[in-house]
């Protein structure tokens, strides 16, 4: 879903008012000064605009409902520039509202430094156990691609068909599902209970299944590198 | 069958105690906004950190819910009167100032009185100041028991606080309370309930008398019996009773969408049944 940093903030700034531009670039110039700031006085500058970017972040009429959604670009450009060590980024997940998990999520991928592993992973698995489909399709962003363990890939693989999240919102299907046969069975299983059930198999499901059972093979063969970029969506 | 221009924005219910059958059954008379006053839940909670879940449900789950049948979700937050007697509780005004700042937040509330304790004065005049620097309005619940008397008392409170009028909502008037209500210049708020509260003949005969400026009319819906379609149901009185469709406008959509847009806050272009992503199945098919 996201595009190199440098091209996702170009992105974003054609798209917005002039008040949301100028908004913008105040909070990222104090999002970049965050080391500087004083605990003892509060939420930092660049926290507050994480938070509200909602309600600030405005696109101009005919860029409305365009992707990718500017305010989860924004937060993603702040957080990026704010460079929270892992304790911060942690802790703005779980005093965030959805969107603003969802744009944690998003921006784990290109976090410098990297969030510490585990933690980052406790975010990913912990939107993966809510029902609402746009965290559970942010958890399986470029982050999961490379570092989520097969067992909570494919459980998330099999959540979405569950809940209506198109697969072709999980990056790095192609190269993760190929010839993974445990995800097949999982597949076959869960085809059959729909079938029995009298109800139609998701049509993902069928191209996941392929992919599985090694009947489709990706074009390319894809580098770790491809995965971390997001390039799938 | 209402009118096919009809919209409703319930100012006041509780979606968290509500079904799916509600919010499909409230798209279809009319209801397209809505705001969740963050309340008591039946049962105590005993630490803040049930607040937090709380007001993640209010920041995330139900409007997420609420979008996937067209209906825009909005909420306020709160330590409500009740529990502002819990001191295991009281940490919550403390981590407040970090919620109130959030996107789908329109107002500080419910607050108010319940049993007129010192810790509710407390809690009353700390979070009407929240309300202040953080720029929303107030929700003021008036207590169920001794409402004249908490009215009076609620009134003295909000005068102190140097909260503008325009910017506090008096919720759960009757006709008791609706004199000295109107005469603060607050907002006055009416809760419409299937037993003898306030019924939608009662609150028409109220909009004779009042008019139709500044009443925001709500179902106030929880897990006590009620009724989320009551705000369509005073629309139906009013129409009945003589009143024209845009009065029932002004009350029903207009009045809530000024209060709460106070807030700079209110967000209604979503409520078109949505075209958001990946809309779902994960409500319709009840879980996993
Ligand atoms: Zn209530």
């Amino acid at each position: 879903m996201l595009t190199p940093l440098a091209s996702l903030r170009t992105g974003l700034e054609l798209r917005l008012t002039a008040d949301a531009r100028a908004w913008l670039h105040l909070a990222l110039s104090e999002a970049a000064d965050a080391g500087e700031h004083d605990q003892a006085r509060g939420l930092p500058p660049w926290e507050r605009h994480f938070v509200t970017a909602g309600r600030r972040c405005h696109t101009t009429q005919q860029q409305q409902g365009s992707s990718p959604d500017p305010v989860d670009a924004a937060r993603v450009l702040i957080l990026h520039a704010a460079a929270p060590g892992t304790d911060a980024v942690v802790a703005l997940y779980r005093r965030g509202s959805a969107d603003e998990r969802r744009a944690v999520l998003l921006a784990l991928p290109h976090l410098d430094p990297p969030p510490a592993a585990g933690a980052a992973l406790g975010l990913v698995e912990d939107a993966l156990r809510t029902n609402d489909t746009r965290l559970v399709a942010a958890a399986l962003g470029p982050y999961a691609a490379a570092h989520l363990d097969a067992h909570q890939w494919r459980h998330g693989i099999l959540k979405c068909l569950f809940t209506g999240v198109p697969l072709a919102a999980v990056t790095g299907l192609e190269h993760r599902a190929a010839g993974d046969g445990e995800l097949a069975r999982m597949l076959e299983d869960y085809a059959r209970e729909r079938t029995a059930a009298g109800r139609a198999v998701p049509e993902d499901l069928g191209h996941a299944l392929r992919l599985a059972r090694f009947d489709e093979t990706p074009a390319r063969p894809a580098s770790p590198q491809d995965r971390a970029e997001g390039s799938e969506s | 069958m209402p009118s096919p221009t009809r919209r409703i924005f319930d100012p006041h219910i509780h979606m968290t105690s509500r079904t799916t059958d509600d919010y499909a059954a409230m798209y279809d008379a009319g209801v397209r906004a809505l705001v969740e006053p963050s309340f008591w839940l039946g049962q105590p909670r005993t630490s803040p950190a049930s607040f937090y879940d709380y007001f993640d449900s209010l920041l995330g789950w139900e409007p997420f819910r609420a979008a996937q049948y067209g209906i825009a979700h909005h909420c306020t937050l709160a330590l409500n009167p009740k529990e502002a007697n819990d001191p295991r509780c009281l940490p919550v005004l403390d981590e407040l100032p970090r919620y109130l700042l959030k996107d789908g937040v329109v107002a500080v509330g419910e607050i108010g009185y319940d049993a007129m304790t010192p810790a509710e004065d407390t809690a009353l005049a700390a979070q009407l100041e929240l309300a202040r620097t953080h720029e929303l309005p107030a929700l003021v619940h008036t207590p169920h028991r001794d409402k004249a008397a908490g009215l009076a008392r609620t009134l003295d409170v909000l005068r102190e606080s140097g909260l503008p009028p325009a910017s506090v909502a008096l919720d759960h008037l009757n006709e008791t309370t609706v004199g000295p209500a109107a005469d603060s210049g607050c907002w006055l708020g009416f809760s419409i309930y299937p037993d003898t509260k306030m019924d939608p003949d009662r609150m028409v005969r109220i909009l004779r008398v009042h008019g139709t400026e500044r009443v925001l009319v709500n179902s106030a819906a929880d897990w006590g019996r009620s009724d989320p379609l009551k705000t369509a149901h005073v629309a139906d009185a009013m129409l009945a009773a003589g009143f024209d469709e845009d009065d029932v406008d002004q009350v029903l959509w207009r009045n809530p969408v000024a209060f709460y847009g106070r807030s700079g806050r209110l967000r209604l272009d979503a409520t078109a049944p949505e075209a958001q992503l990946f809309e779902g199945n994960s409500i319709l098919r009840g879980g996993e």
